[in-house]
């Protein structure tokens, strides 16, 4: 990389995160300014258009592309109009250890004296709880499920191709179009849509403000430099800040101009769950590249030059912090925009392209967590692309992650949208699928599947809090087969899911009431033409999903007392039941079995494998196809960010071997240290699921860096990845282990049984290895690190 | 109906031949290195191994032993070698999985299912199933079925030998072999004798009659430090090889002591206790002189 960008990323990396009170500040000034008589979109468009004239307008030193959320790179503004941080909250993240935020006092006091007695009592998270029922708190609290919408607004939006065809003054020529085809004499909605319409039309000329704010910035800046060339550069951003995002961008700069202010544009508007996404960013920027190079006035230096401060733009933008038990938790920075690599074009034609590599190349070089990467491999893609990529994914810092396209084309045609759509859409935020500019798929919460035969074997009692939170089903030592017990827990699941949906519809409801988001709306096809916000099923496709944690710990727990309470008898339900309450306190001798001598998930072994296909059509049939309040669909997903770490936490000990408290499995992986029989094995359990039927799996695979050490061992990896996607494998990302989980392996050996230590055609399981040797392996490993 | 001793089937082997491979893994071995770093391939009978780590120390072994061999020392859980037969009552209560016995019979039906689960795998990839062990021409009546078995499923086949056998073993083997992983360690018979406890006449024999009969090999050299890292024996090993046909490459296997903890478990006694490993500019410069005289050359390094 060069001085430039080495400059601004190593001003990214070291800039500290900080809350800022701006956003909060305009936001609760235009409320209290402006109650009363005015419809919701356009109360929205309003603050929108208020923090677009007024918010602050930074251009760095030496930045190509321009634009923050607040007054600096790495300002984190706040959005209390959805939930309101408390001082308690700062004090959390001000001084929490992992992932902290810097408040200062003028923050605190603007939040003291202004925003919180504004806002207390008022959010929108205020709201939905004063909306949900008695059972839905009481599973809430105890768990079951979590709710995505209490603190973020729907969002997990990634865009297509429009804005780089089209600018914001064509978008304003299809709204007025909309508005002028409004019957109202046929169309009792007509009014609405007219608000709706209305609303769109003030937040394009609110983005256009916004840029032509950072063209008199840029200009101004101009004016004062003495450097001839960054002169220029200036007065070059100055100009595309005036076309872009009035008018379509004409050349590669300014598509990735326009892209950003977009960016910033829907992440101002609202605090929208995962951030927002750019998609296929290769095959947008494409046609911008080529013909260009072949003009000359670009060259493929310049291209990386401004992609690479494209990134740091990204990682600028810490994802805004949570409140409450959530904040207390480490989190993460990372806002989750993905970046989309090959896969197919929109013909279905092979969609890796020169391009795709030079991004690759970025990839490679930023290094950042923000924006996270994938590279969507479609049987036409060839093997050259998932090689650079392995190259990448061997470095070790789990990027990129790799997504089965051919896949996700079938997943989304499953659900109704048109084949072109799903070629062009991908996966998103973590592993879900979406047709990219043209649907609201929105992740709902993560439902908390073993705890579920937790219930279940207390009879409806949680027994953490010993309050009756279920049904009651049986009295679990009277089950008589492992059927009676497989059919109580789906009646308990169905239960809960039931519980879930009925608050999901008030909660989409109240969005699409209160919180319409007319700027994102503009954006996504077809709210335009329907005169319909993204909130209110403007959207051409409308998914809501909720998404299963836990595959691996409820399928082992399930196959356990299959196999040793009804098939074996070697130990009655009873003993099981005593076993799990006294959390195997002197009894690790029936943990150890049933931790080793059970089949279990992650290793071929139909046994366990046909349990987790049980398990998952039971979760699968509850929830597909079931409709929400936009026109759509409830559909699946199994995937848990981190959140395993809390829904464990609020488990007693599980049939598994599993202690109390302690982390369930995650996404489709099987349980920590349970697979013994190497990544073929796990592929093919995984892939004994059904992928097709969901919107987006999640499977990490550990890998030895003694794998992947030369061309051979690339190679290898490339033909498992196929040979997954080749199964209907939907995702898998590889974790490269390094010395930190070598050192953690050491400590708890039991969460890394399947670690397996290869030295030429010599193999061990690392944590049986005496401590000497660990530790020669921990230091060899540093030593070949990168 | 024909069984073996197999003492391990590891899947994702990238180092045993073309593609993703399996790798079964057979017990017993008419050598015996003093580098061996999978000593429970050696002897042809089970043994029982003990991983300390994994044990809970329940002491329910103590109690099923039917000769009393296990004794409990301290916060030690022993095991008298002489008086244990080997049963495995011990091993069927260990939950904890720190007592295993090493090395099970196993059918060719058996054995083929843990190869033919990873099919697709080996389709995608060129890749089959290598025969290593051990030494696998030692159950050469169950290597022959299954080597057949393969075949008639289109799987790839690899032997992976030390070449310690009678010719007409591998004669009736060769037609089912697509690859021949082969050993050579030394070319000085009275050192070979010395260190694995065998001359090596019979197995260059072998390995000529093989070259000329066509079939394709790779050649093994384990390099072990102060035994055969030196210029003038590897010269000894490179002179050797050239003037054989059909080798596609050499596989160069750099000595690790990480073996050593296996001994530990099976109560056997390491006999390279002081060797260190080879540093990584050793392992290059020793794999330049192969180099340039023309060899291609595959390091299998850490």
């Amino acid at each position: 990389m060069n001085e430039r960008v080495n400059k601004l990323r190593q001003q990214s990396l070291e800039a500290k995160p900080f809350i800022s009170a701006e956003r909060a500040e305009f936001v609760t000034d235009f409320y209290s300014k402006n109650p009363g008589f005015i419809s919701e979109p356009i109360r929205r468009a309003l603050v929108f258009k208020h923090l677009m004239e007024n918010k602050t307008v930074y251009i760095g030193d030496n930045e190509l592309i321009v634009g923050e959320k607040g007054q600096a790179p790495k300002a984190t503004p706040t959005y209390p109009e959805l939930c309101c941080h408390s001082l308690k909250d700062f004090e959390i993240l001000d001084s929490r250890k992992k992932i902290p935020f810097v408040v200062s006092p003028e923050v605190k006091k603007v939040y003291e004296e202004k925003i919180i007695p504004f806002w207390q009592g008022r959010s929108m998270r205020d709201f939905i709880f004063n909306e949900m029922t008695d059972e839905w708190k009481s599973a809430y609290e105890a768990g079951i499920f979590t709710e995505f919408m209490e603190q973020c607004a729907p969002g997990h939006t990634v865009l297509d191709d429009k804005i780089y065809k089209r600018g914001f003054l064509d978008f304003k020529t299809d709204i007025n179009q909309s508005l002028k085809n409004l019957d109202y004499l046929n169309d009792p909605n007509a009014y609405a849509k007219k608000q709706e319409l209305k609303a769109m039309l003030i937040c394009c000329d609110a983005l256009i403000t916004f840029a032509r704010r950072y063209s008199a910035k840029a200009l101004e800046l101009a004016k004062k430099e003495s450097d001839p060339k960054r002169k220029s550069e200036l007065n070059h951003i100055s100009e595309i800040c005036i076309n872009v995002p009035a008018n379509k961008p004409q050349n590669f700069w300014e598509a990735l101009q326009y892209y950003w202010f977009v960016h910033l544009g829907v992440t101002t508007e609202l605090n929208t769950w995962d951030s927002f996404c750019p998609g296929h960013l290769d095959h947008h920027l494409y046609p911008f590249y080529m013909r260009e190079l072949k003009e000359g006035t670009l060259t493929k230096e310049e291209a990386k030059e401004l992609l690479q401060c494209f990134w740091i733009k990204f990682n600028n933008q810490p994802a805004p912090p949570k409140v409450g038990v959530t904040a207390e938790e480490s989190g993460t920075y990372n806002d989750f925009a993905q970046i989309n690599l090959g896969g197919l074009n929109e013909d279905g034609s092979d969609g890796v392209n020169e391009l795709t590599y030079l991004i690759l190349d970025v990839i490679e070089e930023m290094r950042l967590i923000q924006p996270s990467s994938s590279i969507q491999v479609s049987k036409k893609n060839p093997d050259q692309f998932i090689k650079r990529s392995v190259k990448i994914i061997r470095t070790g810092f789990g990027q990129p992650s790799v997504f089965n396209s051919d896949l996700i084309v079938q997943e989304l045609v499953r659900q109704g949208k048109s084949v072109v759509d799903a070629r062009c859409g991908g996966s998103s935020g973590c592993v879900e699928v979406g047709a990219f500019g043209k649907e609201n798929y929105n992740l709902t919460g993560y439902f908390n599947v073993p705890k579920i035969l937790e219930i279940t074997l207390n009879n409806g009692i949680d027994p953490r809090t010993s309050k009756k939170i279920g049904l009651e089903t049986v009295d679990p030592k009277k089950f008589n087969s492992f059927d009676e017990l497989f059919n109580a827990y789906k009646k308990q699941l169905n239960h809960f899911i039931d519980i879930k949906i009925r608050g999901n519809n008030v909660i989409e409801r109240l969005y699409a009431e209160y919180m319409p988001a007319p700027f994102l709306s503009l954006l996504i096809d077809d709210c335009i033409k329907n005169g319909k916000d993204y909130h209110d099923g403007g959207a051409r496709y409308n998914t809501s999903y909720i998404q299963g944690v836990g595959l691996g710990t409820i399928t082992d727990s399930m196959t356990a007392i299959k196999y040793h309470v009804f098939d074996q008898k070697s130990i009655s339900m009873d003993e099981l039941l005593e076993l799990l309450k006294n959390n195997f306190d002197g009894n690790e001798r029936s943990r150890q079995m049933l931790l080793n001598k059970t089949p279990r998930y992650g290793n071929d072994n139909d046994y366990a494998d046909s349990v987790m296909k049980d398990l998952f059509d039971v979760y699968f049939n509850a929830i597909d196809g079931r409709k929400n309040t936009k026109g759509g669909t409830y559909r699946i997903n199994l995937l848990p960010t981190t959140v395993h770490v809390y829904f464990g936490s609020v488990i007693g000990a599980t049939p598994d071997g599993r202690k109390a408290h302690q982390p369930l499995s995650e996404g489709v992986s099987p349980v920590q240290g349970a697979d013994r029989h190497g990544p073929t094995a796990v592929l093919r359990s995984a892939a004994k699921m059904d992928h097709v039927r969901t919107g987006g799996t999640l499977l990490n695979q550990k890998f030895t860096p003694q794998l992947l050490k030369d061309e051979e061992g690339i190679d290898k990896l490339v033909h498992l990845i196929r040979t997954y996607f080749k199964l209907d494998g939907h995702h898998i990302q590889f974790n490269v282990v390094d010395t930190a989980t070598l050192r953690a392996a050491k400590e708890h050996p039991e969460e890394y049984r399947d670690l397996i230590v290869r030295v030429a055609d010599y193999s061990d399981y690392f944590c049986d290895l005496s401590e000497a040797l660990q530790d020669e392996i921990i230091s060899r490993t540093g030593h070949q690190a990168i | 109906m024909t069984t073996a001793f197999i003492f391990d089937i590891r899947k994702y082997s990238i180092h045993d031949g073309p593609g993703i491979r399996t790798t079964v893994f057979f017990k017993g071995c008419p050598l015996v290195c003093w580098w061996c770093h999978n000593p429970e391939g050696q002897s042809s009978s089970v043994e029982l191994m003990y991983r300390e780590n994994r044990c809970i120390r329940c002491y329910s072994c103590v109690d099923v032993c039917t000769q009393n061999a296990i004794l409990v020392n301290g916060e030690k859980v022993e095991t008298n070698v002489e008086e244990c037969i080997v049963c495995g009552t011990c091993t069927e209560v260990c939950y904890a999985e720190a007592r295993e016995i090493i090395g099970k019979e196993m059918s060719v039906n058996q054995v083929m299912k843990e190869i033919e689960s990873d099919f697709p795998f080996y389709e995608e990839s060129g890749g089959g199933v290598t025969f290593s062990g051990g030494e696998p021409l030692l159950q050469n009546e169950f290597l022959l079925s299954i080597l057949k078995a393969c075949k008639e499923k289109g799987i790839h086949t690899a032997v992976d030998t030390c070449g310690f056998a009678q010719w007409n073993v591998i004669d009736q083997i060769r037609d089912f072999t697509d690859l021949f992983l082969y050993d050579i360690k030394l070319i000085n018979d009275s050192r070979h004798k010395h260190f694995t406890g065998v001359s090596n006449e019979l197995i260059l024999k072998n390995l000529r009659k093989l070259s000329e009969r066509g079939n394709n090999m790779i050649i093994r050299i384990p390099i072990i430090p102060g035994i055969n890292d030196d210029k003038e024996t590897l010269n000894q090993i490179i002179v050797f090889i050239s003037e054989l046909k059909n080798i596609q490459s050499i596989d160069l296997l750099p000595y690790h002591h990480i073996g050593i903890d296996k001994y530990r478990r099976l109560h056997k006694t390491y006999l390279l206790p002081d060797a260190q490993t080879l540093s990584e500019e050793k392992i290059s410069e020793l794999k330049q002189i192969f180099v340039k005289s023309g060899l291609i050359v595959n390091g299998l390094f850490k």
